[in-house]
């Protein structure tokens, strides 16, 4: 049959019957006969010794299985693992407990457990347990912890210093002395919350007929969390099943091993009966990771025509009470290694300390270490165009890597795969029409009114990977991604991908590039992915990994099985294989294409080998685990352009233009909608998203209420356009799109609003730029 | 306490504590999974579901006070295996990604629709501030409403 070429096809996601129809198989929607609720007393004190826990209320209460304080789990979980040992960094790990034994550390530190017969009764009864604490001190500013006198959290962490992490390229000394300009700022990248619409949760069930374990969780790496959960609890990994088939957003959060599905797993074992706990939203935000909280001191060397000379930077990164899964590698390596960004800067200095307060754990949010540098950068490269009185874009293109220079080795010895910077500029500026634009800018000021024009000229590294790569960073995992490729009998086929896409819409997309590849229909291929018992290993979706390691894995897969399709139709047609040509899905002998079969004609014979010669093996299925030469450097140019009132410091968004290069695209609806969501994300931290802690520690925006993740009246539509460059580093050339849209938009914001801001003699504010900062900001400079 | 409530057609009728909320009531109850749970304040809209014929959010009414209504939730919007405009649109302009918020979005929707059939995109975006998207960045949420309204007006 004729098939038309998927690749680059909007074709609507098959994900979506399901979802709009209320058929989605989140965790929470699935039913155990016998199950238990579980429910997590938390610490409301940041830093305080545990002096005694009285169970006894909850215990007597009707309807309470069981209860459990830190001690009584103490032997039946390890300590929540570390999986990110930044080498050469003096890195100290201290014990993570899944419920704390003597000390909480911050506000959300689990402190007991109950089970019961349902959630009302668990919630009640996790109200009657009585703690008794001996408040200490707290620390929730990095800065503030390092201080000498500081609240100490370990004894073995001295002055709260987790590792001090060094990445130094070129001689910044003579850089620095030979400058022509020289800016020294303190940039502070807030802290904010992921919030996933779906909570985390998990329903743990342990047979005890078989000893095998089977949860339900929330995750974005299945294989990740099925090894984890194996290392606390020791079951061994062959008796633990992870399904998260479904999963309700991410952007980072639910990568990471929590307690609440370590603890949920323990007592499925010790009583033999399904477990399932459910966060609350306001668990969410204190007890599911941060992300970004660095406070960075950059140092910009440069020459009066704009070529920048080097940057060196000394960052403060927060990790919060204990070091989560990945943590450690986010400030560090996803960082230091972006700080020359799209330019040719040849030294890059970048010391890193990660300290411990008592504040929730940071890791990886949406960009993960990217959006820190970028933000950087971009905000330090337009300071030091107005210093210069030049126009942002000049600066820009003035250090720009020339497109002639790919494959680029940047100083601190990534390689950017491909690239020209210039063209998304271009491109748009064209869309904004950037010289009528500055002049309605002067024209409006004029008249009182204060248009803005910001500008992010970004790159970032995604599509994570490769393994080597990953051990030299000290990430204690490999970062290939799997594909197992199973032609049945008739023609169908299935694909076990380890990829666990939750919104990104793989299902489709790589479906798309099977029915291509194999010739096959769109409809003919399903998509298995979110089952370790199904999918024999995965890395997981984060990184913006998926398509570009995920997806190669497959097409390789897919490649094998064609191989061996034509080794078997050769034979039946009695030509050998290089005779053979394969179109629209059938093999036919070259110069005589009606002899021929088709791949459905290919499978059936690869199943029925009544003729199949010994050397070829019956059946068609193929395994593939792709781990690229490098990773992936997207690149673009996202223009904001914002109208700020001075008298009210509100922001006004007047247009959005984002022209990103991901490399080739497989479905641009799909692509479209990661730059939108990604965009909405930064764009939220530059003006409305801020987690904010009083001095003791206590979380202020813990709820939905409080923390200000925008409604749709708050964001403008955008514009989103795109160039595309290829990578070489996988067969279909495509680099990823998950996080573009978060690391470019912050600094295009705030640049924005700063640039609107330039005739008041504003400089830079502190995110997030809401209307009280800025007012101040103005009345200060007015004043 | 003993109520009876018609949910998507079917009526039941149940003993339930004077405590449990809407939304547990037609999640754990009638095993209608479908509405979901985001949040615990009202912020989020995900448990949106109509009430006689009006949205409101099963997580801030008790499963008492929906005693003797009608109810629809998300499973009952599709009417004769043909998707209701409103779901059409979110599959047609790609207005949702990881689909947890949709349920309550899509409910909204339908309940706004009926009463502004021909919104402008201020209007549709003033419409679901109550449902929080963390996905999408609501662009094309507010393109599969106007389908949906544009489907809608012309009788299809």
């Amino acid at each position: 049959m004729a098939v038309t070429k998927l690749f680059g096809a909007a074709v609507k996601r098959r994900e979506d019957p399901r979802l709009i129809t209320g058929r989605g198989n989140f965790t929470d929607h699935v039913r155990l006969p016998g199950t238990l609720v579980m429910a997590i007393k938390r610490s409301p004190h940041a830093h305080a010794r545990i002096v005694r826990i009285d169970t006894s209320k909850a215990r007597a209460m009707r309807g309470v299985v069981a209860v459990y304080t830190g001690q009584d789990l103490a032997d039946k979980l390890a300590p929540v693992p570390c999986a990110w040992l930044i080498p050469d960094s003096d890195l100290k790990v201290p014990p993570y407990r899944a419920v704390a034994v003597d000390k909480v550390r911050y506000v959300g530190d689990a402190v007991a457990v109950v089970v019961a017969e349902n959630r009302y009764i668990a919630q009640d009864a996790v109200d009657a347990i009585d703690v008794e604490y001996e408040p200490l001190p707290a620390v929730v500013d990095q800065e503030k912890a390092l201080e000498p006198g500081a609240p100490q959290l370990y004894d073995e962490v001295p002055n709260n210093l987790a590792f001090h992490w060094k990445l130094h390229a070129g001689d910044f000394d003579a850089a620095w002395n030979a400058a022509e300009v020289r800016l020294s700022r303190r940039l502070v990248n807030h802290r904010l919350i992921p919030t996933a619409m779906e909570p985390r949760g998990a329903l743990a069930a342990f047979n005890p007929g078989t000893g095998e374990l089977t949860i339900w969780c929330t995750s974005q790496n299945p294989h990740v969390h099925r090894l984890l959960l194996s290392a606390v609890t020791g079951l061994p990994e062959t008796q633990i099943r992870v399904i998260a088939t479904d999963v309700g957003g991410g952007f980072g959060s639910k990568i990471p091993m929590y307690a609440g599905e370590m603890i949920a797993a323990a007592i499925s074992k010790e009583l033999g009966r399904p477990i399932k706990w459910i966060e609350t939203r306001q668990e969410n935000y204190v007890a599911t990771i941060h992300g970004r909280d660095h406070i960075q001191y950059v140092d910009i060397a440069a020459k009066r025509d704009g070529t920048i000379t080097a940057v060196r930077v000394r960052a403060y990164a927060n990790m919060g009470a204990y070091l989560s899964t990945a943590a450690p590698g986010v400030p560090t390596w996803l960082f230091g290694l972006m700080l020359q960004g799209a330019y040719a800067i040849p030294v890059v200095h970048c010391d890193v300390y990660g300290v411990l307060t008592n504040t929730t754990p940071t890791d990886a949010y949406r960009g993960a270490g990217r959006p820190e540098a970028t933000y950087l950068l971009e905000r330090m490269i337009d300071i030091l165009a107005r210093e210069l009185g030049m126009d942002p874009t000049e600066i820009r293109r003035k250090n720009f890597i020339p497109k002639d220079k790919f494959p680029y080795t940047t100083p601190t010895g990534l390689q950017y795969d491909s690239g020209d910077y210039e063209a998304t500029l271009d491109r748009a500026l064209e869309l904004v029409d950037y010289r009528t634009l500055r002049q309605q800018q002067a024209e409006l000021r004029q008249r009182g009114r204060y248009i803005g024009i910001g500008f992010s000229t970004y790159v970032e590294v995604c599509g994570l990977a490769p393994s080597q790569a990953a051990g030299a960073m000290g990430f204690q995992g490999g970062l290939w991604e799997s594909a197992t490729v199973r032609v049945h009998p008739t023609g169908k086929v299935t694909v076990f991908t380890g990829s666990n896409p939750h919104g990104q819409g793989e299902e489709t997309t790589f479906a798309q590039l099977v029915a291509d590849e194999l010739g096959v229909p769109f409809e003919d291929v399903e998509i298995v992915h979110g089952d370790t018992e199904m999918v024999p290993f995965g890395m997981g979706t984060y990184g913006s990994r998926s398509t570009a390691v995920g997806g190669a894995a497959l097409v390789h897969a897919c490649r094998k099985v064609k191989e061996k399709a034509q080794r078997i139709a050769a034979h039946l047609l009695e030509v050998s294989p290089e005779d053979l040509a394969f179109e629209n899905g059938r093999f036919f002998v070259k110069g005589a294409p009606d002899r021929g079969m088709t791949f459905q004609e290919v499978a059936l014979q690869a199943y029925l080998a009544w003729k199949l010669p010994r050397d070829i093996e019956p059946g068609l299925e193929a395994t593939h685990f792709f781990d690229p030469v490098n990773n992936t450097f997207p690149f673009g140019c996202h223009i904001c352009v914002v109208e700020v009132d001075p008298e009210t410091g509100k922001v006004d968004f007047l247009e959005y233009v984002a022209v990103d290069d991901v490399g080739n695209v497989i479905n641009p609806m799909i692509v479209d909608g990661q730059v939108h969501g990604g965009i909405a994300q930064g764009l939220a931290q530059a003006v409305y998203e801020f987690a904010a802690y009083d001095q003791n520690g206590q979380l202020l925006t813990a709820s939905l209420m409080d923390y200000a993740i925008p409604k749709a009246s708050m964001l403008p539509a955008f514009t989103v356009d795109r160039t595309v460059t290829p990578t070489p580093v996988n067969p279909m050339g495509v680099k990823g799109a998950g996080e573009t849209g978060t690391i470019a938009s912050t600094p295009a914001v705030v640049n924005a609003v700063i640039d609107a801001l330039a005739p008041f003699g504003i400089e830079h504010i502190d995110m997030p730029l809401t209307p009280e900062r800025i007012w101040r900001a103005v009345r200060e400079r007015s004043a | 306490m003993q109520i009876t409530v018609t949910v998507n057609g079917v009526t039941y009728t149940h003993d339930v504590e004077p405590r449990l909320l809407l939304v547990h009531y037609l999640r754990d109850v009638l095993n209608l999974t479908g509405t979901h749970i985001g949040c615990d304040t009202s912020q989020c809209g995900a448990c949106t579901v109509l009430m006689n014929g009006k949205a409101v959010k099963s997580c801030t009414i008790f499963a008492v006070q929906a005693d003797g209504a009608e109810i629809t939730t998300i499973e009952g919007l599709a009417r004769d295996g043909q998707l209701h405009p409103v779901q059409e649109g979110f599959w047609e302009k790609h207005g949702l990604q990881c689909g947890y918020c949709t349920p309550g979005m899509i409910m909204t929707a339908v309940d706004f629709l009926q009463r502004n059939p021909n919104p402008t995109e201020e209007e549709i975006r003033h419409a679901i501030e109550g449902n929080l998207c963390r996905c999408t960045g609501y662009q094309n949420i507010v393109r599969a409403i106007q389908y949906a309204a544009e489907k809608m007006r012309s009788g299809s």
